[in-house]
């Protein structure tokens, strides 16, 4: 081990004990590590014996990578794994800091690691993965990343840059035509959706018009996994043609694009983990795996059941509406229109809100309440109240919905604030904590 | 995603309007709605299919995708913005009906083109590294394509009076001597950041950068250009009492947070 990179961890421990003191910020001791070894995560990452999986995409990263963790964890592997919204080089590497000895040995047999699409570059300079899971491209807060072709030409990359393996959406043909940009010799394996619901993807996918072909879908083979959704509609199996099925399983997040992780990080841990993996290990882990944070979260909020759900995209509101808005409830919806949100309200006239006409929605709430409210009278829905302050909505909401299950769907801001409120007044879990998997 | 079906409207809707349709069909045509509509842009032809039910009149709306056959009747035409290869997508078909736009809006059938539709309605696109590419010409407007982009709320004096958006665009606008831009800016970049002018309008034809989509949060606009094709398809215009007020308040809101007040 180089002295250089001894130096830098030692350095970040340091800024981290500080940080944690002060209950600080969790980049900065990352960024000292980084500062004095810039190559820190090639000499800690790059020796693991079970490889780097680089998990990317724009919905249900987040997801897809606390399933595979959890997949691989049942298989008794040590993990590595970066938490939620910590996917700059510096956040991966400040929570290595914690997990590291100063000679820079970690004590995991493979890394699993959730990459934004636009950080994902960098990370890959430095550390080339072994393996990659590739989810999906769609548009995420446009006035960021100004193009869907330039996400896709990211994640080509981030393909292009894999050593043994990567994992494909075959449904998605901004990420199936990767499959035509890897290095030679790289094992490609893909998840999809049994054809019986392929007519529900548009409403969860971009569609692809960089083509004049639709582009051929990928036919999947003996160890490829493929979604058949049970008869209830809340089961799940994940099917490998030359295997034994996983599941049917009951995840304990719903809807369909949880099944779709669920799909593709079963795939992705059947692919790492060859010979060793066992279906029925593989069904007991997945339905163990609680939501992450923000994502149908329920919190008693003094007797009220609330659910908190975060939108950021056309794609991922529309399937929040689908997974949550026939269950009846009270519904709050807040938007803000905070950099982290997104400053363009457009996309949420993307989002078809038919779903909540019936029982419409009790309150808009946050910087564009108004807005809000205007997009729901386009779709013909009912809004009983708009209240732009954050705490006078969710004080309003709860006192007339008391003691009946609440839901609000909210942009990141909007979230972070409300989820503060409510930690403050219900004493929920330390702020940005992950309840326990 | 961008594939909404904007034909026809929720019964709900339509339930919102306490006047009969009984003042006759208007025709809504959408400009390739798959491929030119990434910003939210098919809300504008939401509203409109809305207004128009909600003021007494039929909305029908055609859905026009590259290579299809011209829609029977056109009393209004909207696109919207997109990525450059969907620009790419949709060029032969606009070439292919380019004299029946043109003819159309020398004819003054309005149209709402927002970004990519409205730099493909000028006179032309200078690319990056130089190449031109022409457009057709309904707008006396030439595009030069941009290393940065120019993003953020804006806000607008306009012959329809105040009109708030949101403006994501590298090309950069300048209009062509004597041609009417859409509105001043106030708040925003605008055409090109520098002379203050947004958009370009010629005769019924707007063409703009906002973005939010434009119409829903600014009903006057939405109005002015159903009043020209109310007309123009039933021989007059004659609204009805349509409750704004959460219209009016999003867009004031808009107003006074840009002005700082
Ligand atoms: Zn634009």
């Amino acid at each position: 081990m180089r002295l250089r990179t001894t130096a830098a961890i030692a350095a970040g421990k340091g800024t981290r004990l500080l940080s944690r003191l002060r209950g600080g910020g969790s980049a900065l001791p990352g960024l000292v590590t980084e500062r004095i070894d810039p190559a820190v995560l090639r000499h800690t990452l790059g020796s693991l014996p079970r490889g780097v999986v680089v998990v990317s995409g724009t919905n249900g990263k987040t997801t897809t990578t606390k399933m595979l963790v959890a997949l691989l964890r049942a298989h008794g592997l040590r993990v590595f794994t970066n938490p939620t919204g910590s996917n700059f080089t510096r956040g991966v590497i400040s929570s290595m800091l914690g997990e590291v000895g100063l000679r820079g040995r970690l004590a995991a047999d493979v890394a699993v690691v959730e990459l934004d699409e636009a950080h994902a570059l960098h990370f890959v300079a430095q550390v080339p993965p072994t393996h990659a899971l590739l989810l999906n491209v769609a548009r995420d807060q446009l006035d960021r990343f100004a193009e869907i072709d330039h996400t896709a030409g990211l994640l080509t990359r981030l393909g292009e840059a894999t050593t043994t393996g990567v994992v494909l959406n075959a449904d998605d043909s901004f990420i199936s035509r990767i499959r035509d940009h890897l290095q030679p010799g790289v094992q490609v394996r893909w998840f999809g959706v049994d054809p019986t619901i392929a007519d529900r993807l548009p409403e969860l996918q971009e569609a692809d018009v960089r083509f004049a072909d639709a582009g051929e879908r990928p036919v999947l083979g003996a160890e490829d996994g493929l979604l058949l959704p049970g008869e209830d509609g809340s089961s799940v199996t994940v099917r490998f043609p030359g295997g034994a099925d996983v599941g049917p399983v009951t995840l304990r997040q719903r809807g369909l694009a949880a099944m779709i992780n669920a799909t593709a990080a079963t795939t992705t841990a059947r692919a790492l983990l060859g010979p060793d993996f066992s279906a029925a290990t593989a069904a007991a882990a997945l339905e163990a795996v609680n939501p992450p944070f923000g994502r149908g979260e329920v919190i008693d909020a003094g007797g009220t059941p609330l659910e908190l759900v975060l939108v950021k995209n056309p794609a991922g509101f529309t399937v929040a509406l689908g997974t949550y808005g026939g269950e009846p409830a009270a519904t709050m919806i807040a938007i803000n229109d905070n950099y982290a949100d997104g400053r363009d309200v457009s996309w949420l006239y993307d989002v078809s809100f038919g779903s909540l006409r019936e029982r419409g929605v009790a309150l808009t709430s946050g910087v564009r309440a108004w807005d809000m409210a205007l997009r729901l009278r386009y779709d013909g829905v009912e809004v009983g109240e708009v209240e732009t302050d954050l705490d006078l909505a969710l004080d309003r909401f709860l006192a007339v919905h008391a003691g009946h299950p609440a839901r609000i769907f909210c942009t990141y801001t909007a979230m972070m604030h409300l989820r503060r409120r409510l930690a403050d007044r219900f004493g929920l879990a330390r702020f940005g904590e992950d309840p326990a998997a | 995603m961008s594939d909404l079906p904007t034909g026809g409207l929720p019964g709900d809707v339509a339930a919102l309007a306490d006047v009969p349709a009984d003042k006759g069909e208007v025709h809504l045509v959408h400009l390739y709605p798959r491929e030119m509509s990434i910003y939210g842009d098919l809300g504008n032809t939401r509203c409109l299919a809305a207004r128009l039910r909600w003021h007494g009149y039929t909305p029908v709306v055609h859905d026009h995708h590259p290579g299809a056959p011209w829609p029977s009747r056109a009393d209004l035409l909207l696109g919207g913005g997109g990525q450059d290869s969907g620009q790419v997508r949709v060029q032969d078909d606009l070439a292919e009906h380019a004299d029946r736009l043109r003819g159309l809006a020398a004819d003054g059938v309005p149209m709402l083109m927002i970004c990519g539709m409205y730099q493909l309605l000028g006179e032309a696109f200078i690319t990056v590294d130089g190449r031109r590419l022409p457009g057709l010409g309904v707008l006396d407007v030439t595009t030069r394509g941009n290393a940065t982009r120019m993003i953020g709320p804006v806000l607008l004096d306009t012959d329809f009076g105040p009109v708030v958006g949101y403006e994501n665009h590298s090309g950069s606008t300048v209009l062509g001597e004597g041609q009417q831009p859409f509105g001043r800016v106030r708040h925003g970049m605008g055409n090109n950041g520098a002379d203050g002018t947004e958009g370009a309008r010629t005769g019924n034809v707007v063409g703009s950068y906002l973005h939010g989509p434009v119409l829903p949060a600014n009903p006057g606009l939405a109005d002015g250009l159903l009043a020209v094709a109310a007309r123009r398809a039933t021989g007059e215009w004659a609204p009805a009492e349509v409750d704004d007020s959460l219209a009016h308040e999003a867009h004031q809101r808009q107003v006074r947070r840009l002005l700082g007040r």
